[in-house]
């Protein structure tokens, strides 16, 4: 499974890491070289500095393709805009984004990006852990839409096949996923 | 109409001053606490100190009226996200975003964004319009990108003027197709002879474009 994923802070290190230990091909991206040395010294993938909202430094990175796409920087809305190109220029299948603003994480699950959102996410476990009612909402909102461009192909002259292969998935997703009782439960984050 | 301004700086103050001043109803969110006083002390409490990126606060500002979203931060990410929250999460009927980086347009065009504002595209155009620049100007890409639809200008210096077409070192891949000469254009023969001023357009693929650019705009001459 190829993973691309950008921004190596300490949730970006572990899945690296933990992906590459389950022996899959990954590309990490981060601004600056230092956020690598999170990475253990076994890490076998590859690591990659430069800007992962910038599609030809994507493209150089190898990123097209990927099978996950996991945006993981400090800012929402980078990760936002990684996740998009992700999704309709790089024909990822399927893209996470970490978008700690609830409302934010809402809005593109509707467009069609699975939204990790630390905020519900630790309101919940703390909820959890003091046995209190859960709110129900989930660490990652499944996309339950398609994306607002994903019908059109013009954006990328040399890959419309991967836009359309992308978006499609994105749809597939959003009927095949679980839902409901099905996704992780806060309890076991 | 009521326009909702999100970023504070330079473009953003300048925009809000002059929405106000011709009787529009606006709104500007700065998230710099600071900047935020700053401004609403010279023009009045029409700021907002928070982050138009967070969608409450975006709910806060009465984003599911304005007739009007304008996105001028400075960082792209942020106007593609401000323009996406207001057109899909409040239904605003018209977003505008500043975009930074040219190669950026397309993305967000494709995503929704109504219109884009370029300030560094708009320079760009402007330099390569009026300022005589020794380079090929890169007109479009053809087929799959490696073949480019190319302009050379030939002035003073370039070792193609009183030449024709047909003794010129030509890169394989390439060919000169026409020439530009008083606003006319016509087919180039080989035996064209080529002469200072003339435009001169070519399709070449990429690789042979050092080629072409020392046959005909020869060695660049610092713009004084």
């Amino acid at each position: 499974m190829k993973t691309v994923i950008v921004g190596c802070g300490r949730v970006g290190a572990v899945l690296a890491s933990s992906f590459d230990q389950a022996g899959h091909e990954v590309i990490i991206l981060d601004l600056t070289s230092r956020a690598f040395d999170r990475l253990p010294s076994t890490f076998k993938g590859t690591a990659l500095r430069g800007d992962g909202t910038d599609e030809d430094i994507l493209r150089r990175a190898g990123a097209e393709d990927a099978d996950v796409f996991i945006a993981m920087t400090e800012g929402d809305n980078r990760n936002v805009m990684a996740a998009q190109l992700a999704q309709e220029a790089l024909g990822a299948k399927r893209v996470i984004a970490k978008i700690n603003d609830p409302l934010r994480a809402d809005a593109y699950a509707d467009l069609g990006i699975a939204a990790l959102c630390r905020t519900n996410l630790m309101a919940d476990a703390v909820h959890a852990y003091l046995d209190m009612p859960v709110s129900g909402r989930k660490g990652i909102l499944e996309p339950t839409g398609s994306h607002p461009g994903g019908e059109h192909h013009e954006i990328v002259a040399t890959s419309t096949n991967t836009v359309s292969a992308g978006s499609n998935v994105a749809r597939e997703a959003s009927g095949t996923v679980p839902s409901g009782s099905q996704a992780v439960p806060a309890r076991e984050v | 109409m009521f326009v909702l301004v999100v970023g504070g700086g330079k473009v953003g103050y300048y925009l809000t001053k002059e929405l106000i001043e011709s009787g529009h109803e606006v709104v500007l969110m700065e998230k710099e606490l600071e900047r935020a006083r700053q401004i609403a002390d010279e023009i009045g409490s029409v700021v907002i100190a928070h982050d138009g990126c967070e969608g409450k606060y975006l709910g806060e500002a009465g984003c599911n009226r304005a007739d009007i979203v304008a996105a001028v931060t400075g960082d792209d990410e942020d106007n593609l996200v401000i323009c996406q929250m207001a057109k899909h999460h409040f239904d605003v009927p018209r977003t505008i975003a500043r975009v930074n980086n040219p190669k950026n347009e397309e993305l967000f065009k494709h995503l929704g964004v109504d219109e884009l504002i370029s300030p560094t595209r708009m320079i760009l155009g402007s330099i390569e319009q009026d300022i005589p620049v020794h380079e090929l100007l890169h007109l479009a890409a053809l087929g799959e990108g490696e073949l480019e639809l190319i302009e050379a200008h030939l002035q003073t210096g370039s070792p193609a003027i009183g030449k024709a077409t047909q003794d010129l070192d030509i890169p394989e891949g390439c060919s000169l197709f026409a020439v530009i000469r008083d606003g006319i254009a016509t087919p180039l023969r080989p035996e064209t002879i080529l002469r200072e001023g003339d435009k001169v357009i070519a399709i070449g693929r990429q690789e042979c474009q050092e080629l072409l650019h020392d046959q005909l705009i020869g060695e660049a001459i610092p713009a004084s």
